[in-house]
């Protein structure tokens, strides 16, 4: 607090007059913040085909329904995770290319638009808006899209979700560039080093291991956006679910194996990630 | 002898690079071999249908308005992407549309062609650099004067139906009807409609000109067909944003005010119980897990489609994500600053509000900030596969597979939203984080 010249004679009365201006701010705003919340979610009840109240009860019908189907055929079960089993390696595999594909584009666009290492200083806000741009649109619209041309199956959606890899890792990359050491870059580009070799020997080694933590976590976001692409047509485990479900009451036991299926494997790559990220903070703090 | 380790470690250590910068590529290089074959990429060329990409790209920059002849009635109407909301009325045509003595129709292409829709059920078209092409119905077939072999590819002819395409134009001729299409850029009536009485005036006419329509203001006119414009329908899209918008504020704030609570509940500094602390922890991976394809499912057979049931599809996800978020938050908390106000004799609730939540709700905020505008994208997507918000126009624009001029219109939406999102959770986060 920086002393006014003419601070009032009574600075306990002044404290609490300030005190009460914050609270009564912070009550406002807190007010405005429910009233929101509130006529937002009867806004949202009556455009809502259901409504709320009515719906409620139901919401477990469904799970009933799902669990009552597999049940009395719970024998059948592994078979049917045996045979989804590639639909969802097929996902997996579309997660996984596309973390790859994205994280390449994403090294090479954040190197273009991070301060002090672009090779074109001067196009960096181009580069910027459009990795936003990328970033921005979302991987449906772009599977639709690229599914009405290319027909259906794991290439639209793998360009898709790459595409949007490529300018979400590409701001978290350069946010990182821009914590690099410049002394290794300095010293090649002392020996006459080119752009390429200047990135590939004095850059990308120092933040390789934060590239890798992102792009790992990117990864498991991923495995969730190509099961959903398969369920709007883009081949994969989303795909079978949408198949699963049409088949009707009596008959989810199929879904329940594809539920299953896509809860352990999001689970087990959580797990993994977050196991794998944080031994690699820790050995980071061990010293070396 | 020193130095002899020295080597030798040091000779270690560069085998083990060289293997890592080479085996790393070889490794990735041969999963995506794998992948190539897996995913069929030889066989996606077969498959792509690129006349479709064509007509994709020309609609989204361009629209055509058809001039349709009846063979039955020889009745002619002109409508706008031959939509019966882009019809013009009865009795009046675009200029370049010329209806002349005895039935014949002149219609004129760029460049000063024209071609001459015949009352026989014929049309006559002289294209450049070709020659003059004929043809008629004649009972139930088609009679041209083309030759039967060494048809460019721009005609396809059968005895049933003649297709001609040149120059921002295509004529085709069927039992049924003679149909040209001429093509403009732009898209069409994306102000007016062709019912409103400000169709085809500029902008400085409507604002600084005479009343246009005598029944209204111009502004407020203006503003009424603009708004309702059936072709565009902007309330409903602007509804859609919204509701989308609506989706994303809902699910994210009531994920952090759910989440909140049980991240204590989670935090091993303020958890009571080891069991407690381990329940929770599960409940958020669970949330997490099922992840908002499945709750999306899930509630919507419950509640019916809508953006209630997109809220709360997001608001379960999100639940798993910033409990395990805030638990590590308050995980990292300084216990100094308790203390301090747990000596000056504060009760437990005070010591919370005084040393626990102004050390946390930067972190909290900036957290739920950038969930916010993630999710704005989550909510198209979820939009999509529910039906509701601009996700749901957007699928069903791509489903007819006609409109792609409206498929692009809401693309474009979606960008801007998504970067006004970001942009304003920026602002928010610098100005909330600084003033706390």
């Amino acid at each position: 607090m920086t002393q006014t010249p003419d601070a009032p004679h009574d600075p306990r009365g002044h404290y609490m007059a300030l005190m009460a201006q914050r609270r009564l701010y912070g009550g406002l705003t807190l007010g405005l913040f429910a009233l929101l919340m509130i006529s937002g979610f009867m806004l949202a009840d009556s455009r809502n085909a259901g409504g709320f109240w009515s719906g409620l009860p139901q919401v477990f019908d469904f799970p009933a329904d799902v669990i009552a189907d597999t049940l009395p055929k719970l024998d059948r079960l592994p078979g049917h995770l045996v045979r989804y089993f590639p639909a969802l390696l097929e996902t997996i595999n579309i997660a996984a290319v596309s973390t790859l594909l994205g994280a390449a584009g994403a090294i090479v666009l954040s190197l273009l638009s991070t301060r002090g290492l672009a090779r074109w200083p001067r196009l960096i806000a181009v580069f910027r808006r459009f990795m936003d741009i990328l970033r921005a649109v979302p991987e449906i619209v772009v599977a639709l899209v690229l599914i009405f041309v290319l027909g259906g199956g794991p290439v639209p959606a793998m360009l898709a979700i790459a595409l949007h890899t490529a300018g979400a890792l590409g701001k978290l990359f350069s946010e990182v560039n821009e914590n690099a050491d410049l002394k290794p870059v300095e010293g090649l580009s002392s020996v006459g080093a080119t752009w390429l070799q200047r990135m590939w020997l004095g850059v990308v080694p120092q933040v390789s291991p934060n590239y890798f933590s992102y792009a790992l976590l990117r990864f498991e976001i991923n495995i969730r956006a190509s099961a959903i692409l398969g369920f709007v047509g883009a081949g994969g485990i989303g795909y079978e679910l949408r198949n699963a479900m049409a088949w009707g009451k009596g008959r989810f036991d199929e879904a329940a194996a594809i539920f299953l299926l896509l809860f352990l494997t999001i689970i087990v790559f959580d797990q993994l990630s977050s196991h794998v990220r944080g031994a690699m903070i820790s050995s980071k703090k061990g010293g070396f | 002898m020193a130095d002899a380790a020295l080597y030798a470690s040091a000779e270690r250590v560069f085998r083990r690079k060289r293997i890592l910068a080479f085996g790393l590529p070889a490794v990735i290089l041969l999963y995506l071999a794998y992948v190539f074959f897996a995913f069929d990429l030889p066989g996606l060329a077969e498959r792509a249908r690129w006349d479709n990409a064509r007509t994709l790209l020309a609609d989204t920059w361009s629209y055509k308005t058809h001039v349709t002849r009846d063979n039955r009635s020889g009745g002619v109407a002109v409508a706008i992407e031959g939509e019966r909301k882009g019809e013009y009325p009865e009795g009046t045509a675009p200029d370049w549309v010329h209806p002349q003595e005895g039935g014949a129709v002149r219609v004129a292409l760029k460049g000063g062609q024209e071609v001459l829709l015949l009352p026989g059920n014929g049309f006559r078209w002289d294209v450049p650099g070709f020659g003059l092409i004929e043809a008629r119905l004649e009972g139930r077939d088609i009679v041209s004067n083309l030759p039967e072999k060494g048809l460019p590819e721009w005609i396809s002819a059968s005895s049933s139906r003649l297709q001609v395409t040149a120059d921002g134009a295509r004529v085709s001729l069927t039992r049924a009807k003679t149909e040209l299409f001429r093509y403009f850029p732009g898209w069409e009536l994306f102000f007016f409609t062709l019912d409103s009485p400000y169709h085809g005036h500029g902008l400085g006419e409507i604002l600084f000109g005479a009343r246009i329509d005598p029944a209204r203001g111009n502004l407020a006119g203006t503003w009424q067909d603009f708004w309702g414009n059936a072709m565009w329908r902007h309330a409903d899209v602007a509804w859609a944003l919204f509701e989308t918008l609506l989706m994303a504020f809902l699910g994210t704030m009531g994920a952090a005010l759910v989440a909140l609570p049980l991240a204590f509940l989670s935090a091993k500094n303020f958890a009571p119980l080891m069991a407690l602390r381990f329940a929770a922890r599960r409940v958020f991976d669970f949330l997490r897990g099922v992840d908002g394809l499945i709750w999306t499912i899930v509630l919507s057979r419950a509640f019916g489609p809508g953006p209630m049931t997109g809220a709360l599809a997001i608001l379960l996800t999100d639940t798993g994500s910033f409990g395990k978020l805030f638990s590590e938050a308050l995980e990292n908390v300084d216990g100094k600053q308790i203390e301090g106000i747990a000596s000056t004799g504060a009760r437990p609730i005070q010591r919370y509000r005084f040393g626990v939540i102004p050390q946390v709700v930067p972190v909290l905020v900036s957290q739920v900030l950038y969930f916010l505008e993630s999710n704005t994208r989550s909510a198209t997507i979820i939009g999509a596969i529910t039906g509701g918000g601009i996700g749901l126009l957007l699928t069903q624009a791509m489903i007819t597979q006609k409109d792609w001029e409206e498929v692009t219109y809401y693309i474009i939406l979606v960008i801007l939203m998504v970067m006004a999102m970001d942009s304003v959770s920026g602002w928010l986060r610098r100005k909330l984080i600084k003033g706390l």
